[in-house]
């Protein structure tokens, strides 16, 4: 079995894992990081979605070994300490969930596309850019205004 | 997923190596439709050759008033190079419209062509804009290269290495997504060049991408809309399925044809 060694969250992390292990099982099981979810397995929900070197992917639909050396951030890393994250707190304040599921991969999704296209973020971009992530709960109303609202809290 | 060994290659030469010696290998760039594909046990190959990774198959240059896109180079940074922009706009606006944000990040040029999925946008521009398929082996023109139902003219082992598309006087793509899935249920690239006009129609075709004589006749005497508004799309060859009937996809192909002018020369 192949060693993996890559970065989680700024800690070094390795594991033994067959190679056709996803990104997402060596986070979930290999390292009991179950904040990452798993939605939907064909490459569709956005629930698994994770940033690799900085970049928002869905971590279903890559292999543990292809994040050799690499740089992870999954939604455990955003808080530091006590204090959320600016867009997890957006989530929380705008009611931007309902059952949880889709959350963290609409949290790493929103934290992308700041960091991305800005603190400024009209409502159609964040709706096209939504196009990888789906909520069955909220009617993505709230999702859209959270982002809106996490991106600008970013900027301070 | 069935188990396989997984070797990231150092170079092209490397990869060809490995894939040489597998048993039944295949080259991973994006993973974006390789690692699906394998989920549903539709693949299952001994060995995975990553190029992904491969520096010597990324990055664009400008070539004339074209572009130069490595194999390796994801979606997401045609979008966001400001030299295929300003060279081919309609080319970077394509790239961006590929999937969601995600998918864009990881999935490449590459991949894309050599899968010719009959649903995916790049081919429709390689055709349109008639783009050469670089790999390590020769150059296929794209008028050669798409043969068929994710059918292409790559031999066994044969690896892309970056697609040429030379620039346009006026080109633009308009695609009716699949409102699910974002792949084409009909896509059409239309390009004017010095050698005349292209049209070039995804998502449509039984037998994937194909490009449409009667349109380009028609706006290489008069490079609007409305010269093909009296061109109908026969519905012969054309895929029926769950998103749509062959009759609907032949009138989409007029109406994206319109558009794609109306913006080309917008
Ligand atoms: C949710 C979702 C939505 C999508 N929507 C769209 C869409 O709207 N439009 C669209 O066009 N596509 C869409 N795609 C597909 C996406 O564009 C893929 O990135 C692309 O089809 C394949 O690129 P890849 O780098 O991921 O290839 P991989 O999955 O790594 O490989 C695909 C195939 O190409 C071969 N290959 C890869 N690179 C080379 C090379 N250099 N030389 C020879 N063979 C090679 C592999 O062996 C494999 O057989 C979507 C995918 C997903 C998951
Ligand atoms: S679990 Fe990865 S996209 Fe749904
Ligand atoms: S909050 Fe339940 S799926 Fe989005």
């Amino acid at each position: 079995m192949p060693t993996v060694s890559m970065t989680v969250n700024g800690k070094s992390v390795s594991g033994d894992v067959s190679a056709n292990t996803l990104l997402v099982d060596f986070l979930r099981e290999t390292l009991g990081m179950t904040g990452t979810h798993v939605g939907c397995d064909t490459s569709q929900c956005g629930a698994c979605v994770v940033h690799v070197e900085g970049k928002a992917a869905k971590s279903c639909t890559r292999l543990a070994v292809q994040c050799e050396g690499a740089a992870v951030t999954t939604i455990e890393g955003l808080a530091s300490g006590g204090d959320l994250h600016p867009m997890q707190e957006a989530f929380r304040d705008n009611h931007g969930l309902q059952c949880g599921f889709c959350t963290p991969g609409m949290i790493m999704a929103g934290v992308d596309l700041a960091n991305r296209r800005g603190n400024k973020l009209d409502e159609d971009t964040i709706r096209n850019e939504l196009d990888g992530n789906i909520c069955r709960c909220t009617g993505y109303h709230n999702i859209v205004k959270a982002i809106a609202a996490g991106a600008a809290a970013m900027d301070k | 997923m069935y188990e396989f060994d997984y070797h990231r290659a150092s170079s092209v030469a490397d990869a060809a190596g490995a894939l040489g010696k597998a048993d039944d290998g295949s080259l991973i760039a994006g993973g974006q439709t390789l690692l699906p594909t394998m989920k549903m046990r539709l693949a299952s190959p001994s060995d995975l050759v990553d190029i992904g990774f491969l520096e010597e198959l990324k990055g664009i240059s400008v070539e004339g008033g074209g572009v130069k896109i490595g194999a390796a180079t994801t979606h997401a940074e045609v979008a966001g190079s400001s030299d295929v922009a300003s060279n081919i706009p309609a080319l970077a606006a394509l790239a961006g419209g590929i999937g969601d944000p995600h998918v864009r990040h990881m999935g490449t040029i590459g991949g894309s062509v050599a899968n010719n999925d009959p649903a995916a946008d790049y081919p429709a521009a390689c055709l349109a804009l008639g783009a050469t398929i670089n790999t390590d082996k020769r150059s296929i023109a794209a008028d050669d290269f798409f043969t068929g139902l994710f059918e292409t003219a790559l031999q066994e082992g044969e690896i892309i290495t970056s697609v040429t598309f030379p620039g346009a006087d006026k080109a633009a793509y308009m695609k009716f997504a699949n409102p699910a899935s974002r792949y084409a249920m009909v896509g059409v690239f239309v390009a004017q060049t010095g050698d005349g006009v292209r049209v070039a129609v995804t998502g449509a075709g039984e037998d994937g991408v194909f490009r449409v004589a009667d349109m380009e006749s028609a706006l290489g005497g008069d490079f609007s809309s409305g010269a093909i508004s009296g061109v109908s799309v026969s519905s012969d060859g054309l895929a029926s399925d769950i998103h749509a009937g062959s009759e609907y996809r032949a009138h989409l192909i007029g109406v994206m044809a319109r558009r794609a002018v109306d913006a080309a020369n917008g």
